[in-house]
């Protein structure tokens, strides 16, 4: 061997941070508020679990000033399995994050799910060693989080209501711009864009000269059956998050091992059909009409 | 002829593996079925979570054919995840993880702790005139190598490198840190 010996490992770079999101890629991220629930999520073949107090949908039933999780709780959920676990903080609490980074949360989820606590500011992720996941509803709102240090993004959806037509929108936003900017004609096009979508103009350049995000995207928000995984993979998200969906139907370990298979059999109708068949009810659905607070509309 | 390489696809790291092959000059498929599997003459199987995909192998009916695959020395590179299900016997795994049980190596599930622990370095490649640059996610740690199994890099102590047979295994991820080298040498070997 000519080489020389290893050099002084790096802990919390921008690759081994991204690094995690990519292994995360063709997989269910669940939603759990107990250690048993996060069992049914592993045994169901989840990728990884978001550790919280309650599922969006009950947040928006119960309403009041919704919280990081109580870290016995996390730790907890943390005992229970051996995949990856994540957690939320609210918006700007970079307190919050910093408790959860001393938990050995594997993900922050800097998220609008929770009361924000800055309406300015959101947290600087590049001061953590833990990675970042934040919500987008479009180009620019991705390439900011991006630019504070987000090592993966995850269009928001509409939280807790099983209606996937938020996820829609903002999934075809993101992807569409993306694909507007990989087809402009020269660099004034792309300050244009920068200016358009207030967002870092680096970024824009990396988007138009690759095609993508810096990052993987992830979708969330309102996915409740294998269909809807399918359609937000097909429409180019590279996981899924799943919160109220699984725990909030009639059978969760089916429905959750149900998800889990139809991420990666996407493109697959014929398997789809199969999976699809037998699941029970999915969880009640909300209109996006009659909400009364829309939590994507929370991040700046 | 292009070797036509499968890149399972289950779940996991399987884009920037097919991304570095193809830049390799490989053609490449991903492989979510037994009819897929048939088609392709050498297997990557990716980082990513090897609980999901050992389940996800079974429910997708590509356990057998995957196992006679294997049998018959179909060439493969197990990164992460891929090392784990390939390997004889895993620590800390679930009890009804399946095993592959190709390379004899005792592999631990996640033995460097939680992402606060996952780290990059340079290290010594048998072959390679310079270092590579290799990326460690929540990795696995080789714990015993039996006869047999070849360790061509270390990181410290601890094997992070194998081949056996028609089988390469890597504790990190060739296919993150842009360094074609080990990709490169795993379709030259094809040939």
């Amino acid at each position: 061997m000519s080489a020389t010996a290893s050099s002084d490992p790096a802990t919390g770079t921008t690759l081994v941070k991204r690094g995690l999101a990519e292994m995360l890629k063709g997989g269910v991220i669940m939603d759990v508020v107990t250690a048993e629930q996060a069992r049914i999520a592993e045994d169901a073949g989840a990728v990884s679990v978001m550790a919280l107090e309650r599922v969006p949908s009950d947040i928006r039933a119960h309403g009041g000033v919704s919280r990081m999780s109580d870290p016995e709780m996390v730790q907890r959920v943390q005992a229970a399995v051996s995949i990856p676990v994540m957690a939320k903080a609210r918006i700007g609490h970079f307190a919050e994050a910093q408790i959860l980074q001393a938990l050995g949360i594997d993900y922050v989820d800097e998220s609008e799910v929770l009361t924000p606590a800055d309406e300015v500011h959101h947290i600087d992720k590049w001061a953590f060693t833990v990675p970042f996941v934040c919500g987008a509803t479009n180009l620019g709102e991705a390439l900011r989080r991006i630019g504070e240090g987000a090592c993966m993004i995850r269009s928001k959806g509409e939280a807790g209501t099983g209606n996937i037509v938020e996820a829609v929108r903002h999934l075809r936003s993101i992807v569409g711009d993306m694909r507007r900017i990989a087809a402009a004609g020269d660099e004034a096009e792309l300050f244009q864009w920068a200016k358009q979508l207030q967002a870092p103009l680096p970024l824009v350049q990396e988007v138009a000269n690759t095609g993508w995000l810096p990052v993987p995207l992830f979708c969330a928000g309102g996915i409740a059956t294998p269909a809807d995984a399918s359609l937000v993979m097909q429409l180019g998200a590279e996981a899924a998050f799943v919160g109220s969906g699984i725990f909030k139907s009639s059978d969760p370990p089916k429905m959750a091992a149900a998800i889990v298979e139809a991420v990666t059999h996407y493109r697959d109708p014929e398997i789809l059909a199969k999976i699809s068949a037998g699941l029970g009810e999915a969880m009640a659905g909300l209109e996006t009409a009659d909400l009364a607070v829309k939590l994507a509309d929370r991040g700046w | 002829m292009k070797p036509r390489v499968g890149v399972l696809a289950l779940q996991g790291g399987f884009a920037a593996h097919a991304a570095i092959l193809e830049s390799c000059g490989a053609r490449v498929d991903e492989i979510r079925t037994a009819e897929q599997l048939a088609l392709v003459d050498a297997l990557v199987m990716p980082g990513g979570e090897s609980t999901t995909m050992s389940m996800l192998l079974e429910r997708s009916g590509l356990l057998a054919p995957l196992a006679e695959r294997l049998d018959a020395q179909m060439a493969v590179l197990g990164t992460c995840a891929g090392m784990i299900l390939l390997a004889r016997e895993v620590v800390d795994g679930r009890a009804d993880q399946h095993s592959l049980g190709l390379v004899d190596l005792t592999v631990r599930r996640n033995a460097y702790g939680t992402q606060l622990e996952s780290f990059e370095a340079d290290i010594a490649v048998e072959g390679f005139e310079t270092p590579f640059h290799a990326v460690f996610i929540r990795a696995p740690a080789v714990e015993r190598v039996g006869a047999g199994v070849e360790v061509l890099a270390r990181h410290g102590d601890r094997p992070v490198l194998c081949r056996s047979g028609s089988a390469t295994v890597a504790a990190f991820h060739p296919e993150l840190s842009g360094d074609e080298r080990l990709h490169a040498r795993f379709l030259a070997d094809l040939s």
